[in-house]
């Protein structure tokens, strides 16, 4: 067992970075914490801080004045840390990669572990890609 | 003078809906003035629907929010309609009621639960939370997509709701209606509710008119707007229902509104299906060629108060200028007189009412100057400030 | 009607007005006349400022104020064209608070000046575009008034 997958044996906790979003995806995260899809029943759980966290999820497109925030939470990280981009915006910007605010898509900011696409993605496919991203490492 | 304490929600906490930083300002426990600064959200929407054509614009519009993804849609193709001067056909005024208002629904359900949320009433997050996800499930019958439905272009909807469809929806609406008696007595009789709820946030009439604030927000304190009836579109002349007020003007007076709207809206969804029942199946548009000159403005009632878009054509395929106006856009300003005057703890629940939701604590790390509110060290420089503090005591040693 | 009597306090004022429909009307406007008759609209008449949308045309840049007469269902368009060079007009902050925000969000994106706006910081940006430089200007061929 490497010490990565050491690291994320056990219940991890997330943080949610939402950018310049159209809130889908945020409600969508929010969703698999409710009765139907009950994410917490494998011991995630949403935390306040980056500090407390395992996971990123970050969502939306990035405009400029997120950039540096984004680069900043990602700093204050304890290592090693997954990042998960969700939604078309979070993997390529989507509809708004046009926008003279852009600034992303993510990966080109920090770097990616797992994409979840979708506009927006449902909560099952939430579930599933962070599931699939356990089993990686 | 007092001195006075900077503290700041935002830009990302857990439970946000868009990332916002508000800086309260306070003495003591006491809230003295609000801030507020924006832009983290900012996309050029109204600049990215000129490149686009008036078809590919729906999609836009409809992820400018992800919760009213269809009150956008909806304002844009009364605004379109209003250039072209076209009157659509019945059974797609029925369809596009329908949608609006099951958003409606939607919606409510999410404040109701994240007000629960704010308020540590987490039952009634979970409840609420658990009973949308049936409107949700709706959605995606009709639309294959459980946000952003596409359902709506110019001249009418891109897809019909058919009739054998009609008894599934029906069967969540009175499931819906069950459930919100259960919500209803989840919020009127719990005595900690009222107690955190009433007497807070308060926005007189005055305040309301002062700050231009519509929607629920608007109908809590007694100022009886509803773009719904006063200007009445798509399928809302056809059927009969109630605008809720109510007097109060604080929290609990909105969550009344936001729940009592809610049967109306179910009453409203009743009465539109009838209406489907008989129109013609399939007949859901009207084919538009070209779109004149002129421009358009068309309002619409959003779950969250009225969305109005202006819309300029010069003749070719994409709008020359396109501008948007959200609810939250003047409600927000309305936080201004809520929050001021009363205690931090109650700031989150008042700030939350208006329904763009903030809550939790500021979680990003950068030191504050507290007199002049100016970044002095970010998160690296902390580090190796501590570090280097470290290393002092230890040589000392 | 609230309109008939609009026109006849404004006589001077009101340079053209058009009706597409009883619910929409347009009234095109002298610009120094914009505080007086919008004072009068919320004040007496008890309008409800909805937003003010900024066009960049090559007549220069435009204003529609927005205003909603509820209860009737109204929508009152006060139009005003200003100059392409040098635009600039009054501001309405100091009298309503709802058209703060708009009238400081028209200023960076298409840098329309706000006289006695009680402040015109930034509302949107933080170093997303240059400063001096307007997003939503348009360039327009056949005259010479280019993007700054």
């Amino acid at each position: 067992m490497g010490f990565k997958s050491y690291c994320f044996k056990k219940s991890l906790w997330l943080f949610h970075f939402g950018g310049a979003s159209c809130n889908n995806c945020d409600i969508e995260i929010l969703d698999c914490l409710t009765p139907r899809y009950d994410l917490e029943r494998f011991g995630m759980l949403l935390v306040g801080s980056i500090r407390h966290a395992d996971v990123l999820l970050v969502n939306g497109s990035i405009n400029k004045k997120d950039k540096p925030r984004l680069l900043e939470i990602y700093e204050q990280a304890p290592k090693p840390v997954l990042v998960v981009a969700i939604g078309a915006c979070g993997c390529t910007g989507g509809i708004f990669a046009e926008g003279y605010t852009f600034a992303g898509p993510v990966d080109n900011i920090i770097p990616v572990d797992a994409y979840i696409p979708g506009c927006p993605p449902k909560p099952e496919a939430i579930l599933a890609g962070i599931v699939k991203l356990l089993g990686k490492n | 003078m007092s001195k006075q304490t900077l503290i700041p929600i935002g830009p990302y906490h857990p439970l946000q809906e868009e990332p916002e930083l508000f800086k309260l300002y306070c003495d003591g426990e006491i809230v003295k003035d609000v801030k507020w600064e924006t832009g983290y959200n900012h996309r050029g929407i109204e600049k990215l629907a000129e490149q686009k054509s008036y078809d590919e614009v729906f999609f836009l519009v409809e992820r400018i929010c992800g919760i009213c993804s269809t009150s956008h849609p909806f304002a844009f193709a009364t605004s379109v309609e209003e250039i072209v001067g076209v009157e659509i056909t019945n059974r797609a005024k029925y369809i596009r009621t329908i949608i609006g208002e099951l958003e409606r629904i939607h919606s409510h359900l999410l404040w109701v639960g994240l007000a629960g949320h704010f308020l540590g009433y987490n039952t009634l997050f979970m409840w609420a939370w658990k009973y949308r996800e049936p409107v949700l499930d709706l959605f995606e019958m009709i639309a294959g997509n459980r946000n952003n439905y596409a359902m709506f272009k110019v001249g009418g909807v891109r897809r019909d709701i058919e009739n054998q469809k009609i008894p599934a929806i029906e069967k969540v609406l009175s499931l819906v209606k069950k459930k919100t008696d259960l919500l209803v007595g989840a919020v009127m009789d719990d005595p900690v509710f009222h107690a955190r709820t009433k007497g807070v946030g308060v926005l007189t009439r005055q305040d309301i008119l002062d700050f231009a604030a519509v929607g629920p927000t608007a109908r809590a304190s007694g100022v009886d707007i509803d773009v719904r009836r006063d200007d009445p579109y798509a399928a809302y002349p056809l059927v009969n229902w109630k605008v809720i007020t109510a007097k109060a003007g604080d929290v609990f007076a909105k969550a009344e509104v936001r729940l009592l709207e809610m049967y109306e809206s179910v009453f409203i969804i009743e009465q539109c299906l009838s209406g489907l029942k008989k129109e013609k199946e399939g007949d859901v548009e009207v084919k538009i060629k070209h779109i004149p000159e002129g421009f358009g403005t068309g309002h619409t009632e959003a779950p969250r108060g009225e969305v109005f878009h202006f819309v300029l054509s010069d003749g070719s395929n994409s709008p020359a200028r396109h501008k948007i106006r959200a609810p939250s856009y003047t409600n927000i300003a309305t936080f201004k007189k809520s929050c001021v005057g009363q205690s931090i703890s109650d700031a989150t629940i008042s700030l939350a009412a208006v329904d763009p939701c903030y809550c939790c604590t500021e979680r990003l790390a950068v030191a504050i100057d507290r007199q002049s509110g100016n970044r002095i060290m970010n998160a690296k420089e902390i580090i190796s400030h501590s570090a280097s503090i470290t290393n002092k005591l230890l040589q000392h040693e | 009607m609230v309109l008939n009597e609009l026109k006849k306090t404004f006589a001077k004022e009101i340079l053209d007005s058009e009706a597409r429909s009883k619910r929409r009307v347009t009234l095109r406007i002298d610009p120094a006349a914009l505080v007086p008759i919008s004072v009068h609209l919320f004040r007496e008449l008890g309008f409800r400022f909805i937003i003010a949308s900024a066009l960049h045309t090559k007549k220069g840049f435009e204003i529609y104020y927005h205003y909603s007469y509820d209860g009737t269902g109204l929508i009152l368009n006060l139009h005003v064209i200003l100059d392409q060079k040098k635009p600039e007009i009054e501001s309405l902050s100091n009298m309503f608070e709802s058209t703060n925000w708009i009238e400081r969000e028209m200023h960076e994106l298409f840098g329309i000046n706000f006289l006695n706006h009680p402040n015109l910081d930034q509302l949107l940006s933080e170093g997303n575009w240059a400063t001096g430089e307007y997003p939503y200007r348009k360039r327009f061929k056949s005259n010479e008034e280019v993007q700054t």
